[in-house]
């Protein structure tokens, strides 16, 4: 699989380390009543969809970016690669 | 019938005019006691057991496709009972022991065979740790041996054991291990459950649940609406889709594992061997074809086909202790959807939903589970309680921080 960096072009998927969900990048609040619950689902749960997938991939042999991947898990096809800082940010999640 | 050494030589001698079908092809009733979501080894184990060991009712196995066309017929067949911890050791246990009698038990021919699997160990830290495995093994009344490099090389002349990088330190061997004809392994299950009067139903699969206040009624099929007391799903790789018709969320991510077969040779490789410093297994299957592989492809994945960087790895491992694999020509590469578990370990458990009852998260290493996962859920499914060697395949471990981790790789199902 090659996965098209934002920054630095097509790039071969083993240059990278798998991390999941991108769903992963809204902790949950340490201080929210459920905060149990929602930590337990957050650390546990997964949708693992078969079909579209949102998920991060970790740039470790490259410049060590996080990115947001789109890929069909049926056919293992990237339709969008963003930076991750920018899908944490749009969600107002980073500073 | 019967299949015995005297029925093969009466039907050679009758131009083999008596065999008949090993079982029915059963078309779906509108109610049954059990339904069980899912013919393949699993599935069809726990049909067997619940017909035969836990009460007479109306059971039915539910298959999407045909059945063995799942995982069961994708793995490469090794069984063992080399586990660490206590949750998980007497369960393998007690499946490699149900392994030992199941061809008499089935009256079929699954070719268990027992030739051994050897762990090599390559440093004094990995010696340390197979020595403590080997040690759990036996108190849970398996058998373990750690070898020296010099009896490995004896039985095993030409692995490398002076790499420069990853010498061969010795060894843990369980003898009682081995591999299992798997395609036999589903056809025999399926025989049999069928003698026992379970409908094994094909081509239909399960696209929805019927739940009414809180407890699970029936399922929508692709061949109409089957009402049922009790609903089993037991589909592996497609847990997560299946849970999900129910609402359900699971600890689980599905990933593809591809194996490899070499061309035909002689009879050259005796047991299963696994090389400790890297991903990869072999064994040699009685058509003389190497069957091997390694890592899964750690990507979410439903496409039972994988990567090429993945094939190179394993290749590399397999290069690494036993050079003579690269004169070998590779036949076929093939993948099949694993369900991992977020700590590596499966479910053998109710949900919330009444009625509803979950098997899954066999991670890469369900075959050699096989009979003992039949054997629990069917108890399960009877007794409303946990068979003794599976109390701890719980959905509530999770949230309850009693995880079953082998590996110690916390919740990143992609390093069990
Ligand atoms: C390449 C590879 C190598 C492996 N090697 C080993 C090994 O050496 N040792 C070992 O112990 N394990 C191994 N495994 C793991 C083992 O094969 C699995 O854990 C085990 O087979 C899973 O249980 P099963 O046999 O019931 O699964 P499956 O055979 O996959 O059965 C699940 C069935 O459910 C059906 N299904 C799915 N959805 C629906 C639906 N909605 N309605 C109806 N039916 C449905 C599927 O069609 C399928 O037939 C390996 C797996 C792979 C892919």
């Amino acid at each position: 699989m090659l996965i098209d960096h934002p920054i630095l072009g097509p790039r071969d998927s083993s240059e990278f380390v798998y991390k999941g969900d991108a769903a992963l990048i809204r902790r949950p609040d340490w201080q929210a009543p459920d905060a149990l619950e929602q930590f337990i689902d957050y650390g546990y749960l997964r949708d693992n969809p078969a079909g579209l997938h949102r998920e991060l991939w970790f740039h470790e042999q490259g410049d060590r970016s996080w990115l947001v991947v789109t890929r069909d898990t049926t056919t293992h096809e990237i339709t969008s690669v963003e930076l991750a800082r920018d899908v944490a940010r749009k969600e107002g999640r980073s500073r | 019938m019967g299949y015995s050494g005297l029925r093969v030589i009466k039907e050679a001698l009758t131009g083999h005019r008596g065999w008949g079908p090993a079982w029915r092809d059963a078309a779906p009733k509108a109610q049954y006691d059990y339904v069980i979501i899912g013919g393949g080894g699993h599935g069809l184990a726990t049909a067997y057991y619940l017909a035969k060991e836990f009460r007479q009712a109306r059971i039915a196995v539910l298959e999407k496709g045909w059945i063995g066309g799942g995982n069961v017929g994708r793995n490469t067949t090794i069984i063992r009972s080399n586990y660490l911890l206590d949750g998980n050791e007497p369960f393998y246990e007690f499946s490699l022991k149900l392994w030992e009698g199941l061809e008499q038990e089935l009256n079929y021919n699954a070719m268990v065979s027992q030739r051994g699997i050897l762990n090599l160990i390559h440093s004094d830290a990995q010696r340390d740790a197979f020595i403590r495995r080997g040690n759990a093994m036996m108190l849970n009344g398996a058998d373990a041996d750690l070898l020296s490099t010099e009896q490995i090389k004896a039985r095993y002349p030409f692995l490398n054991v002076d790499n420069a990088r990853f010498p061969i330190k010795g060894g843990l061997a369980q003898h009682r291990g081995g591999t299992v004809r798997h395609d036999a392994v589903a056809w025999g299950y399926a025989r049999a459950a069928d003698r026992h009067g379970v409908d094994i139903i094909q081509n239909c699969e399960v696209t929805g649940f019927r739940i009414e206040n809180g407890t699970c009624t029936g399922v929508e099929t692709s061949r109409g609406v089957i009402g049922a007391g009790k609903v089993a799903a037991c589909v592996a790789g497609s847990s997560s889709r299946l849970m999900e018709k129910a609402g359900m969320r699971l600890p689980i991510e599905s990933h593809v594992l591809q194996a490899f077969v070499s061309e035909g040779l002689k009879p050259l490789l005796p047991g299963v061997i696994t090389f400790g410093a890297g991903h990869f297994y072999c064994s040699q299957s009685d058509k003389g074809g190497l069957v091997f592989g390694g890592d899964i492809d750690g990507y979410n994945s439903y496409a039972q086909r994988g990567n090429l960087p993945v094939i190179e790895d394993v290749c590399e491992g397999g290069m690494a202790i036993f050079p003579m694999l690269g004169r070998a020509r590779l036949l076929r590469s093939w993948g099949g959807i694993m369900d991992m578990s977020m700590d590596g370990s499966p479910i053998i458990d109710r949900t919330h939903i009444g009625g509803l009852y979950f098997n899954g998260g066999w991670c890469y290493g369900g075959f050699k589970a096989t009979p003992a996962s039949g054997f629990a859920y069917a108890h399960l499914l009877a007794t409303d309680s946990p068979h003794k060697t599976a109390a701890a395949y719980r959905f509530d471990r999770f949230a309850r921080g009693r995880m079953i981790d082998e590996k110690g790789m916390g919740n990143q199902p992609n390093l069990h």
